[in-house]
């Protein structure tokens, strides 16, 4: 049986799908058989970020109204053994991803994979709530800010009540936090709320802090999803988020302030 | 120096505001987190009714559901104003 990972939100671009392609990617690349599933229906975005865009040619809501096989679907990444995607559907209307239709390929899915993770759209609407309702964990993507925090915690809500776990009374959905987008700079001069407070007024585990990096941007502009960049901060970041989530003891890392030498300022170097 | 800490100190930083924002919604968020569906509806209803009789501000209701063991207690507090 495959665990279900939802990585949500409530607000948008926070980096939902950059989190969900690279921790995808992430889990494959540790041996583990994974498939990532776009749900933002009408604007899915999840195959350009793992550069597969042009070899889209049927998607989940053919898969849901039976026009075509989940193995048809599904697109084998080019980079790692054991990674597949499944794309959103770009045209058709939200009213098309149904409740069965999702249960029906969770559960076959289910049986071939080690991981399903679920790229949420933004918003609580259906599609996100379709999303998150079979997950087994979730991570809940935050940026230091207060939008995002608050939209973070009314996704919190929505896992405790509205999803299979909770409607099931079975145990709750193991919630996690992602904080994404941090600046130690910022952070040490008082002008953006530091990890601790977060983690304070939402109360969940942190499952890993991705720092604000020029690599996110690099990665996206070329399709390849920021875990293959080892030697950017990010890459690394969410490695030893994807070693959390496999259950590993791993220190944090890139929460702190580093001050930059004379000679990294005048060289323009530490860009990551 | 004195001058320079005083200026320094009166600009509270603006993550700690965040943090004090974020607590007080956050807290008020999950106040009504537990309570059903129909209760902002329920609040809306009431407070009509009783608009039709008192002219109240929307603030001056407030309404809640304690639950205990056996049973749930709607408590409804409405501030009349003074009449005159």
């Amino acid at each position: 049986m495959a665990k279900i990972i939802v990585v949500t939100s409530g607000k948008g671009g926070v980096g939902k799908t950059t989190s969900a392609a690279a921790i995808a990617t992430g889990l494959a690349l540790r041996g583990k058989k994974t498939v990532v599933i776009d749900f933002d229906v009408g604007l899915r975005n999840l195959d350009l970020i793992m550069g597969c865009e042009r070899r889209v040619v049927y998607d989940l809501i053919n898969v849901i109204q039976g026009e075509a096989g989940l193995n048809q679907a599904m697109i084998r990444d080019k980079r790692v053994d054991n990674l597949h995607i499944l794309p959103a559907s770009q045209t058709r209307d939200k009213d098309a991803l149904s409740a069965e239709g999702v249960e029906k390929i969770l559960d076959a899915l289910s049986k071939d994979f080690d991981y399903v993770v679920c790229d949420s759209p933004a918003g609580i609407e259906r599609g996100a709530q379709l999303a998150m309702y079979y997950a087994d964990e979730a991570v809940v993507v935050t940026n230091p800010e207060v939008s995002s925090v608050r939209d973070s915690d009314r996704i919190l809500g929505l896992l405790g009540s509205k999803t299979r776990r909770a409607e099931q009374g079975q145990d709750p959905v193991k919630e996690h936090l992602l904080i994404t987008r941090y600046d130690p700079e910022r952070v040490n001069h008082g002008d953006m709320l530091n990890l601790e407070d977060i983690q304070e007024i939402l109360s969940i585990h942190l499952i890993g802090l991705i720092p604000e990096s020029e690599a996110v941007l690099r990665a996206s502009n070329q399709g390849v999803p920021v875990t293959h960049d080892q030697k950017s901060d990010a890459g690394q970041a969410y490695v030893d988020t994807v070693s959390r989530l496999l259950g590993e003891d791993i220190p944090l890392r890139f929460h702190e302030y580093q001050k930059k030498s004379l000679l990294s300022r005048v060289f323009g170097g530490g860009r990551r | 120096m004195k001058l320079l800490e005083f200026l320094k100190r009166e600009r509270k930083k603006s993550a700690s505001v965040a943090k004090e924002r974020l607590q007080i919604i956050v807290a008020h968020q999950r106040s009504q987190r537990d309570q059903p569906d129909y209760m902002p509806m329920l609040e809306r209803e009431l407070l009509e009714v009783i608009r039709r009789y008192v002219n109240v501000d929307q603030d001056a209701i407030n309404i809640s559901l304690d639950r205990e063991d056996d049973c749930s207690v709607l408590e409804l507090n409405v501030t009349l104003p003074r009449s005159g």
